[in-house]
């Protein structure tokens, strides 16, 4: 499978990595790509640990299992990194991102030494700047596309203009405010 | 030209039974398989199908009414996983010995017990000698495309059965991923009208359905039925060859991946195959002949056939996503084993028990079943016949 690439998202319930996940899918999907978004299902409740994946390649992919060794890891939220061994099988060639206003000394104690590199990006700020609530998922959405460059700044915003007229259809005064946060995103994420 | 999109194999159903349009849904919803009604019951509220939807309070009242609608002369379709399923148990045999072409879409998960809503095959394996047609499917493509081969299969006059279309649970059910629909103008023709020759409502000529049936005739009737399941075999083939046709996209009793030359290799059903195919592809970029045998007909099961594509090997791996609990091995093994005996053909042959309950199964677990066969190669030894991979150890 050639540039094959592998993402493993951590959130919590109800922050909307698995959302984010099927985004990053969909926004894949519609400049050609072949895709696969899903969540790890286990007992799910608000502020639970959960995992989601994405596999994004330019050939059909056949495999079924979970990814063990990303080349992506994304954090959605940095309380995790005390509890989930976040940086577990990524590679030393891929990129950690995380959703945090942690100095960097904080980061590299929290992620076993992890050698490749690590951005961050303040996506509660971002998100309560454009939406005035916290909505992590679009802004770190954002960051991924970034840091992995699976399409451009351009692409991205094309695409998701058109995903949130569909999903926001009844309440389209949001849609300002999550491309607002995209963009805020995609000027602030950086690399420690 | 056909269709590009991106769906979870529950979307892909729906998608399909949406284009179906049949008569009458039946379904009670059960994890991981609720999408499906879920989502067909606002096509049906949006008026984009004219189907009679019926939301039951039970699976059992599922297939119930699925049979009366069939016995009515309707077309009948239903969803279902696991428990769900167990339920129905009763109608299930009921459906087939009336000889009722219903289509259910299973998501495969564990039977409970302890309680576990994740997947594996155990739900299929209860009803594998139940009279039903089961095809499984490696992805959401393969879902779409078994439900819309599955009426042309189960109506056709030398069939009628029911036929039941298996995917994974939560691994192809709620994985989205892109592919391939045909057109719906195309699915209708494809499919097209179903035409009982004897049903209720039909008041030219009275028919009674499900009477008393002793030992007069009973034993006539299931032998009927084992001749309409060994019938399906060609009519299997050739709806494969007419969908063929509509969309290039080929499809047998089972798939043969880099079988023809290969030394060593797996036999195994529904996600895991897609899995499988990635190992093959790295083994033989080191230069190991290893394949794959996916099936995708389970019953009939293609004895003669499967027996034919392996009789080359030097060894074979049979996975099994449910264990038998026999002491002897599962369902999928002895299957194959007993058709290789049956056709006089010798090839070692090893199964392994996995994915029970939503075990992961990873690239690493298929490399090590090959590692296996290539070492049973070489010493021509087989221990112990009746393996598991990914269990827990301490």
């Amino acid at each position: 499978m050639d540039n094959l690439i592998e993402i493993r998202w951590h959130g919590r319930g109800g922050q909307g990595a698995k959302t984010a996940s099927l985004l990053l899918a969909d926004a894949a999907f519609n400049t050609g790509k072949y895709i696969q978004g899903f969540p790890e299902y286990g007992p799910e409740r608000m502020g639970a640990p959960i995992t989601a994946y994405n596999r994004i390649s330019n050939s059909p992919i056949t495999i079924h299992s979970n990814i063990y060794e990303p080349d992506y890891v994304v954090v959605v939220d940095d309380s995790l990194l005390e509890s989930v061994d976040v940086t577990a099988g990524l590679k030393s060639t891929g990129a950690i991102i995380i959703n945090t206003t942690k100095d960097a000394e904080y980061l590299k104690s929290k992620l076993n030494s992890y050698s490749g590199s690590i951005y961050t990006v303040d996506a509660r700020k971002i998100s309560e700047e454009a939406l005035g609530r916290y909505f992590p998922n679009t802004p770190m959405l954002a960051a991924i596309v970034k840091v992995s460059g699976i399409m451009t700044d351009e692409e991205l915003l094309n695409d998701m203009k058109g995903s949130f007229k569909h999903k926001f259809a009844k309440k389209p005064e949001v849609i300002e405010g999550n491309m607002k946060a995209l963009e805020l995103a995609l000027q602030q994420v950086k690399k420690i | 030209m056909s269709i590009r999109e991106r769906l979870s194999g529950n979307e892909a159903v729906a998608i399909a039974m949406k284009q179906i349009n049949p008569d009458v849904v039946a379904a009670f919803p059960i994890t991981p398989s609720t999408e499906i009604p879920q989502y067909f019951s606002t096509f049906v509220s949006n008026g984009t199908v004219d189907t009679e939807f019926v939301a039951v309070e039970s699976e059992h009242s599922a297939m119930t009414a699925c049979i009366g609608a069939e016995a009515a002369g309707g077309r009948a379709m239903t969803a279902t996983s696991a428990n769900g399923l167990s339920l129905m148990w009763e109608m299930i045999y009921i459906a087939s010995s009336l000889r009722l072409p219903i289509v259910m879409s299973l998501v495969n998960r564990a039977v409970s017990g302890p309680l576990n809503i994740h997947n594996d095959h155990s739900d299929a394996m209860g009803v594998r000698d139940a009279g039903w047609i089961m095809l499984f499917s490696e992805s959401n493509q393969e879902a779409y495309d078994n439900m819309l081969m599955a009426h042309k299969i189960a109506e056709h006059k030398d069939v009628l059965l029911p036929l039941m279309v298996c995917q994974d649970g939560f691994i192809t059910s709620h994985s989205i991923e892109n592919i391939e629909l045909v057109e719906d103008d195309k699915v209708k023709a494809f499919v097209g009208e179903y035409k009982p020759e004897h049903y209720l409502l039909n008041k030219k000529e009275p028919i009674a359905v499900g009477p008393l049936d002793l030992q007069a005739y009973l034993f006539e009737h299931k032998f009927q039925q084992a001749e309409a399941m060994r019938k399906a075999k060609q009519v299997i083939l050739d709806v494969a060859k007419e969908f063929e046709e509509l969309t290039g996209r080929k499809y047998s009793f089972f798939e043969e991946y880099k079988l023809d030359d290969a030394e060593i290799a797996i036999v195994c059903m529904n996600s895991t195959a897609g899995t499988t195919k990635a190992v093959v592809d790295s083994l033989r970029a080191q230069g190991v002949k290893a394949g794959l045998l996916k099936v995708r007909v389970f019953r009939p099961f293609p004895t003669e056939e499967i027996a034919n594509a392996l009789a080359h090997l030097k060894a074979v791996a049979v996975l099994d996503k449910a264990d038998s609990l026999n002491a002897a091995g599962g369902a999928l093994f002895e299957d194959v084993t007993s058709a290789m005996y049956v056709s006089g053909k010798q090839v070692p042959m090893v199964n392994y028990v996995y994915g029970i309950g939503g075990r992961d199964t990873k690239t690493d677990d298929i490399e090590g079943v090959y590692k296996d066969l290539i070492e049973i190669t070489k010493s021509g030894k087989i221990d112990n016949p009746y393996r598991y991979f990914g269990l827990r150890e301490e």
